[in-house]
């Protein structure tokens, strides 16, 4: 209990933090570029729309600490401003419509990289100094290099313009209006394959070489040893005993990992037209549309942040030792 | 506790030779055990290289535009031209110079700022450490790109240096967590317990017992900032968000996206970039197989051949 309260802390605390750096960062830079931004639009937004957005970015002159409660309290109900592109669309509303995009690409993504990363990694550090354990890691070595957004370029250039196999954009034919029929979720399907293949291929070279190093160390320690020892057959020595201990580093890695992933996204998101957050987050800062901008950002930011609060959940259920506390 | 400080008659001064040369020793053995760093250091000498002495591998300007657009690799034009009448490999040499720079420089700032951050405070204690301690932990959670095109954004008129700077001053927290965990382990250790009742100072014992047993990890440090550094460049000037008249291995890509160089068929514009961009990722990151060996014995390789791989480990 102590664990889950000490890790929602500070869930709050990032929480807190990625808010503030969205309020601090237009007021950081020199010669506040939000005025060059309110000056274009001026006569083309209601006066009212106009004030608010000189509040939200802090041209004005009340004193600094009443801008932050107002914008800290905006945040809490919601009320995160208007999009100019869309003008007046509210930033929640687009988001409320790229985010299940980009969450579905991602989430999807991402479980099966690391489910197939960690396999793979298992098995090599298993067959350590056999062909494999030669071939992967290099291999993973180089796809982890890879540029999101230039692999995702080439496989649409491949697969995509040359061969024909896959669509080349959206998420979904534009003939086809969305529902929850069989016609249109096999459409979608087969247009997320390639964005979705880009993050497989780009992130999981990342989990493989992460597992391997640690199921190496783990593979050395005595109760392995022991283990074989005793005569247990080797997939419970595999897994009951050296893959669940291993597998702990590779998860205290992922909050990296997952922002990495989410970045990645992002720019395949932009390669493919894929209508997600990280293309809105382009098309925003195109249009210097500020407020749609700040609430992609944060968003971004919560959803990941929360993603790794629920690993660390899953964590402390796997490793008691995080727990601490007088809990047991 | 302190056994190993009595047993070991020689001062620190004059222990520092033989320790480089056995340092020196290692890496050696290292490399003749295990390839992969060695094709690296030559993967990654070769782009240096290549961008250094850019003028004597191609007679052209990378930004002149007198050639006919979009024609395919020939003789004249080793990687064909852009869409604008560019010669390719002109641009993939120049543009070496500036990405690499760039990456290297972001690279060192952020781990600069990750010895500074993670080794001081975890070495002070007290509330310093945890504020800073807590500090690293929400830099390392907030997604690093999305962060830096917020920030590009709002810095109109973002040029390599400021992209670099950038970088470098939001990509420091993965180091200084791992610095600050290495630091913490080591001052319990009985050399640096021995250090302090012999009366040296907090800096001495930081900078001349501590540092010097965390190299490789700051070296791993550097190497891993660079990688990512040189990838959130290009991520961000392919975005359009760096200065778009800059010729980077970035841009180059930017330019491409922009001038359809797929529709058109045009790979060998878009390819060169990228692949230089992940070549120089992986021959950082194979140098940082031989660094992580330094640092941990267990993954060195040997060339003894087990009958169970597996027990290749506990050597």
């Amino acid at each position: 209990m102590r664990f889950i309260l000490r890790r929602l802390g500070f869930l709050l605390l990032s929480l807190w933090a990625a808010a503030t750096i969205n309020f601090v960062l237009p007021r950081l830079m020199p010669g506040n570029p939000a005025i060059l931004m309110i000056g274009r639009f001026k006569g083309q937004i209601s006066p009212q729309a106009l004030h608010a957005l000189e509040l939200q970015f802090g041209v004005t002159h009340t004193p600094l600490w009443s801008q932050y409660l107002t914008y800290l309290n905006n945040l809490v109900h919601g009320q995160w401003g208007l999009s100019l592109t869309y003008y007046p669309v509210p930033v929640s509303k687009i988001i409320a419509e790229s985010l299940p995009w980009t969450v579905g690409l991602v989430g999807v993504a991402t479980v099966l990289s690391v489910f197939i990363g960690v396999m793979m990694g298992i098995w090599t550090a298993w067959h350590r100094g056999g062909k494999w354990d030669a071939i992967l890691p290099t291999v993973s070595t180089f796809t982890a290099a890879l540029p999101y957004f230039w692999l995702a370029l080439i496989l649409l250039y491949l697969l995509g313009y040359l061969w024909h196999w896959f669509p080349m954009a959206h998420a979904y034919s534009s003939s086809l209006t969305p529902s929850w029929s069989f016609a249109f979720i096999s459409n979608m399907l087969y247009h997320a394959i390639l964005p979705a293949l880009t993050i497989i291929i780009s992130s999981i070279g990342g989990w493989l070489l992460g597992m391997r190093n640690n199921m190496v160390q783990t593979l050395g320690e005595d109760y392995v040893l022991f283990g074989e020892a005793r005569g247990l057959k080797s997939n419970r020595l595999m897994f009951q005993y050296a893959a669940r201990n291993a597998i702990l580093p590779s998860m205290t890695g992922f909050a990296m990992a997952i922002g990495f992933v989410v970045g990645g996204a992002l720019l395949t998101e932009v390669v493919f037209s894929y209508p997600g957050l990280g293309y809105q987050l382009l098309a925003a800062v195109q249009n210097e549309d500020y407020p749609l901008m700040q609430g992609l950002f944060l968003i971004i930011a919560f959803s990941v942040l929360v993603a790794n609060f629920l690993v660390e959940l899953l964590y402390g259920k796997l490793d008691p030792r995080t727990r601490g506390g007088a809990s047991h | 506790m302190s056994q190993a400080a009595h047993n070991d008659p020689q001062p620190p001064v004059i222990m520092t030779p033989p320790h480089r040369s056995s340092r020196w020793k290692e890496w050696s053995g290292i490399i003749k055990r295990d390839k992969r760093p060695l094709v690296g250091i030559i993967i990654l000498l070769i782009f240096i290289l290549g961008a250094i002495f850019a003028p004597w591998l191609t007679p052209y300007s990378p930004s002149s535009t007198e050639f006919t657009p979009l024609a395919a690799p020939s003789w004249h034009h080793w990687l064909g031209t852009t869409s604008s009448g560019q010669d390719v490999w002109a641009q993939f040499l120049y543009g070496g110079r500036i990405s690499l720079s760039v990456g290297f420089f972001a690279g060192f700032i952020a781990t600069a700022l990750a010895v500074i951050l993670g080794m001081l405070p975890a070495y002070l204690g007290g509330w310093i450490d945890t504020v800073m301690a807590t500090f690293t932990n929400i830099m390392l959670v907030i997604p690093g790109l999305p962060l830096l095109i917020v920030i590009t954004a709002y810095v109109h008129q973002t040029g390599p240096v400021t992209i670099a700077l950038v970088i470098g001053l939001t990509g420091w927290a993965w180091g200084a967590r791992i610095l600050r965990a290495q630091t913490l382990s080591l001052a319990r250790r009985d050399f640096v317990i021995a250090a302090r009742l012999a009366g040296e100072t907090q800096w001495r014992v930081l900078i001349g017992e501590i540092l010097p047993n965390m190299l490789s990890l700051v070296v791993a440090n550097l190497v891993f900032a660079t990688i990512a550094a040189i990838l959130a460049e290009a991520s961000l000037e392919f975005l359009g968000l760096g200065n778009p008249t800059v010729i980077t291995w970035g841009t180059m890509l930017y330019w491409a996206d922009a001038g359809q160089a797929l529709l058109n068929g045009a790979w060998w514009w878009i390819v060169p970039p990228g692949l230089a961009i992940a070549l120089v990722g992986l021959s950082l990151s194979l140098i940082n197989f031989g660094v992580d060996q330094v640092s941990n014995p267990r993954l060195r390789l040997n060339k003894v051949k087990v009958p169970k791989s597996r027990k290749g480990a506990s050597s």
